[in-house]
């Protein structure tokens, strides 16, 4: 702050990544205040995560893709000015001028201006359907033209002629871009003018490899090619194919330049900034132009006497200089140039010195052409101090091996680069505390053992919120959990996964002990699988594992239900049921419940609606259509429930299990039979998927969607498993929910038949079931089990597991031992009969139930209208049984 | 339907004047579930522990102001025999009528957070239990 307390004023040009991570960090350190930060963005976004612009095809939102919490920029001491790039800079004023001629002072300058692509001088590169790979509207536009290519060439009978595109630059850029017209749907030739893909990062062993794997996934690569011209076809005028040195000629559609990046220093040249040799504004170690009061971070600084096109520098930087203009002394700790990604499913990592270039150094190298893969180390001259490695196919190692950059490595070298379950097992690292763990976030492993040890961390989850270690890219996570995990087994905390004090397993070794075990009641699983029960100080030990809880008694229940033994109420099974399951509805705040018949696919006859509303009439029931499209009938007094499905079950309608941790709707838009423009019949699919799995319990509630072309009006996308009609079937999504954090599905499989679609729904929902955990919902179940995605989609689609036939057969158990609970439930005296409101008076309404009207319906009283006397009516209110 | 009579005030709480008043039957109590009873004005909650024992509280849930407390699931805790609120989940002790766990509520406003707990006993398979 100055003398007058005011804060000072920061200016930070550009609006990506590292301004993102600067503004971040100095909001999070100044606390007293001291500066009032501007930022102005070319972009008319938030700061996004370039370095997942892919994702963007499979969330195609580009909100998604927003970096950090969003709270940031509703900070008072933060503006940011979207769509409001700056212009000019005045160094001796220290003002900026943006697009729109406004003047604004500044107190210190931060230049984040990052890169643009940079576009090599081929002639043709003008053409349309030539784009570059760099923002968000880069790939829409890219989006948009491979769509159009598309319509263009399917013909009146369905022949749809493929789009035809190449890559130029077969760097990491290139190969996204490639996965990305993949995705598209497009074919991909990346063009390379180097010996092998990726020469920046690895060998030419590691390029030959990861070419063989590109091949795979029909990626067409072209090394050692040198584009000479990009010519238009001759009708359209758009690019039409590309002639290369070698005289080669290759057909396209659609071309994507990404041959590098050049800094945007153009602010930094006009102000008269020195620049180097090869652009980018010069910086010395601390960030600092020659100007004292300007700053560059991030690919525009050209620090160390070159520009770094790599994100991890460049938070880096942030922080550095975050950490200089509130009085600290922080230096630029060197560029961490290791990389590790995930290209079109191939895992490719390299860090340190990857080509091997430092004196006398040595390399061991561990290939298996016919797996694809390839792992080198780079070693000191004696073998021992780890000096660089490369991993194209298999990238296992590299978490565990890049923090021990410049580390003596304990053992033989070559046991690092063998196949896990080799036998051979890699002697166990301890790192140590300086070792850079997540080079995205700068957080050493004694960071993170520090988060354990003096800031009571107790789960890795609490470490990524304390350090930011993982936060940015994940590849570290299993790193940072195997340190916390270790940290805190050495602070003697038991790292529990345990249910509840009575079960160590988690729900889903609890599913499989006891479906191996093939047990059948709560007391035989406690008895076999609980734990002796932990007593109070002073207390007399107890040896049996006590009865359970309400934690681990409803998970029996579920656990029971899902393999399928009978009733949910039937013998011991009731003791473990949550209220709503015990009374199949569900428990409202005045102790009543709410009653809700389904109605599968949201379909329902007019003589079913006139049941459902004289059913609520006469019961005097409050009613709403839920967001599951059926009807909600609510303020059923536990004593009525029997009379009430009595009604309903007369009438053709059964539980809707809206109680239960169980399917609830499949919800669906009219399609194909009325709609204009629905291409397959989706309220038929939707019925036939909610008959199919009604009454499914689960580790939590499951919501499916279908929606009958891709206008998408049933909002598949926001279910666990959502539908959506093409052309030539179904593709089907998963993981997607509403509520607290609300997600997208993501694409698991397209252009199913209806047989094919059942199935992989099957499977996916039956894999679920078995290892979620507790109240897990999809979304957070993928994320956390092996292989993320990806992994589910080879256990259901490839059966990597050898475990689809089991599923199937599971399923196949559920639908045919399906059947009414409530009918059930009516044709058993026995069950009837825990529907009474008091023991000594099984129908007396209970006395404290008090209602007001409003809307022409009713709701409970409030407190103050209970005392003030409004009540219009206690709980009895029917006019007629 | 409840019927009052003459019974000895031994496990009285707080040897004040007491009613015992017999319920139920024994059997008419489903083990570790638990059922409501309406004694006079008065709403209890009574649960058939495993071993058969019967205890009761009061019905009202503090948390939510519902008569509910008979609903929740019956369990234990280091040994202790529990209750889980059915709506909002706390946890308490059906030996002391604590409340062991608030799970991050507050109690509604006039209402501790712990259950009264009246005396029970079993004769001849009745349960009768005592209200003030």
């Amino acid at each position: 702050m100055d003398s007058s307390g005011a804060p000072r004023k920061l200016v930070v040009v550009g609006g990506g990544m590292v301004a993102q991570r600067f503004v971040e960090a100095l909001r999070a350190r100044d606390t007293a205040g001291t500066w009032q930060v501007d930022v102005f963005a070319e972009e008319p976004r938030k700061p996004y995560d370039r370095v997942a612009l892919t994702k963007y095809f499979e969330v195609r939102d580009p909100e998604e893709l927003t970096l950090g919490d969003p709270a940031l920029w509703d900070d008072p001491l933060v503006t940011l000015h979207r769509d409001c790039a700056v212009t000019a800079i005045d160094r001796e004023a220290r003002t900026v001028t943006d697009r729109l001629g406004r003047v604004h002072p500044y107190d210190e300058l931060v230049l984040a201006t990052g890169s643009n692509a940079a576009m090599p001088p081929i002639p043709g590169n003008d053409l349309p359907g030539v784009f570059v790979y760099r923002t968000i509207d880069d790939v829409a536009a890219l989006r948009g033209w491979v769509e159009e290519k598309r319509a263009a060439g399917t013909t009146e009978k369905g022949f749809v002629k493929p789009v035809r595109g190449a890559v130029i630059g077969g760097g990491l850029l290139g190969l996204e871009a490639a996965g990305a017209l993949k995705a598209l749907g497009a074919e991909a030739t990346v063009i390379e003018f180097g010996t092998h893909l990726m020469g920046v990062q690895i060998d030419l062993g590691g390029g030959h490899a990861l070419k063989r794997l590109i091949n795979g996934k029909g990626i067409g690569v072209r090394p050692e090619t040198a584009t000479k011209e990009m010519k238009a076809h001759r009708r359209t005028g758009h690019v039409g194919h590309l002639d290369f040195a070698d005289g080669g000629r290759l057909d396209v559609d659609v071309v994507v330049v990404a041959t590098g990046v050049r800094p945007r220093d153009e602010l930094g040249r006009a102000s008269g900034l020195a620049i180097g040799e090869r652009g980018g504004v010069v910086v010395d170690l601390d960030c600092r132009t020659e100007d004292p009061n300007v700053w560059a971070i991030g690919e525009v600084a050209c620090i160390e006497g070159r520009c770094i096109g790599l994100v991890a520098p460049g938070y880096a930087m942030a922080e550095v200089v975050a950490d200089r203009l509130l009085g600290g002394e922080a230096t630029f700790p060197g560029a961490d140039t290791a990389t590790k990604l995930k290209l079109s499913g191939v895992d490719v990592a390299s860090f340190g010195d990857a080509h091997g270039r430092t004196e006398d150094s040595m390399e061991v190298v561990w290939a298996d052409p016919a797996a694809g893969v390839y792992k080198k180390l780079v070693l000191s001259d004696d073998a021992r101090t780890l000096l660089g490695g490369v991993f194209v196919g298999d990238a296992a190692p590299y978490a565990s091996l890049r923090p021990m950059l410049g580390s003596e490595l304990p053992g033989d070298p070559g046991a690092f680069l063998l196949p896990e379950g080799s036998g051979n097992g890699a002697p166990a690292l301890e790192l140590p505390d300086d070792a850079n763990v997540c080079s995205c976030n700068n957080v050493t492993a004694g960071q993170i053992r520090g988060a354990v040890t003096e800031h009571a961390c107790t789960d890795v989850a609490a470490v990524k919120a304390c350090t930011r270690a993982g936060t940015t890219c994940g590849s570290c996570l299993p790193l940072v959990k195997k340190i916390t995990n270790t940290e805190l087994e050495r602070a003697g905390v038991t790292v529990s996964n345990a249910l509840c004090e009575h079960f160590e397993l988690t729900r889903a070794q609890l599913f499989d002990a006891v479906r191996v075990a093939d047990l059948h009641t709560f007391t035989e699983i406690i008895g076999r699988f609980g734990r002796a029960a932990v007593v109070a100080d002073g207390a007399e030990p107890v040896a049996s594992p006590g009865r359970g809880c309400d934690i681990c008694k409803p998970v029996v229940a579920s656990i029971l239900a899902s393999l399928g033994n009978g009733h949910i109420l039937s013998g011991e099974q009731a003791t473990l049921q949550d209220t709503n399951d015990h009374v199949l509805a569900n428990l409202q705040k005045d102790g009543t419940y709410s009653v809700v018949p389904r109605m599968p696919g949201g379909e329902v006859t007019p003589d079913g609606l006139i049941v459902v509303g004289q059913v609520a009439k006469d019961f005097g029931l409050y009613t709403k259509v839920t967001g599951g499209q059926r009807i909600d009938m609510f303020g059923a007094r536990i004593e009525q429930l029997p009379d009430i499905w009595r009604r309903l079950v007369d009438a053709g309608f059964e539980s809707g299990h809206a109680y239960g941790k169980a399917l609830r709707t499949v919800k669906s838009c009219v399609g194909s039979t009325w709609c204009r423009y629905g291409v397959q019949d989706s309220v038929g699919m939707a019925v036939e998927l909610e008959l199919r799995y009604r009454g499914l319990r689960s580790p939590h509630k499951i919501k499916l969607g279908v929606s009958g072309c891709a206008r998408e009006c049933a909002e598949a996308r926001g279910k666990d498993v959502g539908v959506i009609a093409t052309e030539k079937g179904w593709n089907v999504y998963v993981g997607g929910n509403g509520g607290f954090t609300p997600r997208h599905a993501r694409l698991f499989a397209e252009d199913l038949t209806d047989e094919e679609l059942l199935r992989t729904i099957d499977r996916f929902l039956m894999y679920y079931v078995r290892t979620a955990d507790r109240l897990q919902r999809t979304a957070a179940w993928i994320e956390d089990i092996e292989g993320g995605l990806e992994g589910v989609r080879q256990v259901v689609m490839e059966d990597s597991l050898g475990i689809a036939a089991d599923l199937d057969a599971a399923m196949a158990r559920h639908v045919e031992n399906y059947e009414d609970e409530w009918r059930a439930v009516l044709e058993d005296p026995e069950k009837l009969r825990r529907f009474s409101s008091f023991v000594n008076a099984p129908k007396t309404a209970d006395p404290s139930l008090a209602y007001v009207p409003e809307r022409g319906q009713v709701r409970p009283a409030t407190e103050a209208e209970r005392a003030s006397g409004v009540v219009i009516a206690g709980p009895k209110l029917e006019v007629r049984r | 339907m409840s019927v009052t009579e003459e019974l000895p005030t031994a496990g009285a709480a707080d040897g004040g004047e007491v009613r015992w008043e017999r319920v139920c039957l024994h059997s008419d109590l489903l083990p570790e579930r638990g059922a409501a009873a309406l004694l006079g004005e008065t709403q209890v909650a009574l649960f058939r522990l495993a071993d058969g024992e019967v205890v009761a509280t009061q019905q009202l849930d503090p948390f939510s102001g519902a008569n509910v407390m008979s609903r929740g699931i019956v369990g234990t805790r280091a040994g202790v025999p529990t209750v889980a609120a059915p709506v909002y989940k706390q946890v308490y002790s059906l030996e002391t009528g604590e409340c062991l766990e608030t799970a991050g509520y507050s109690p509604r406003p006039g209402q501790e957070p712990r259950l009264v707990t009246y005396p029970v006993e079993v004769r001849d398979g009745v349960v009768h239990v005592a209200v003030p």
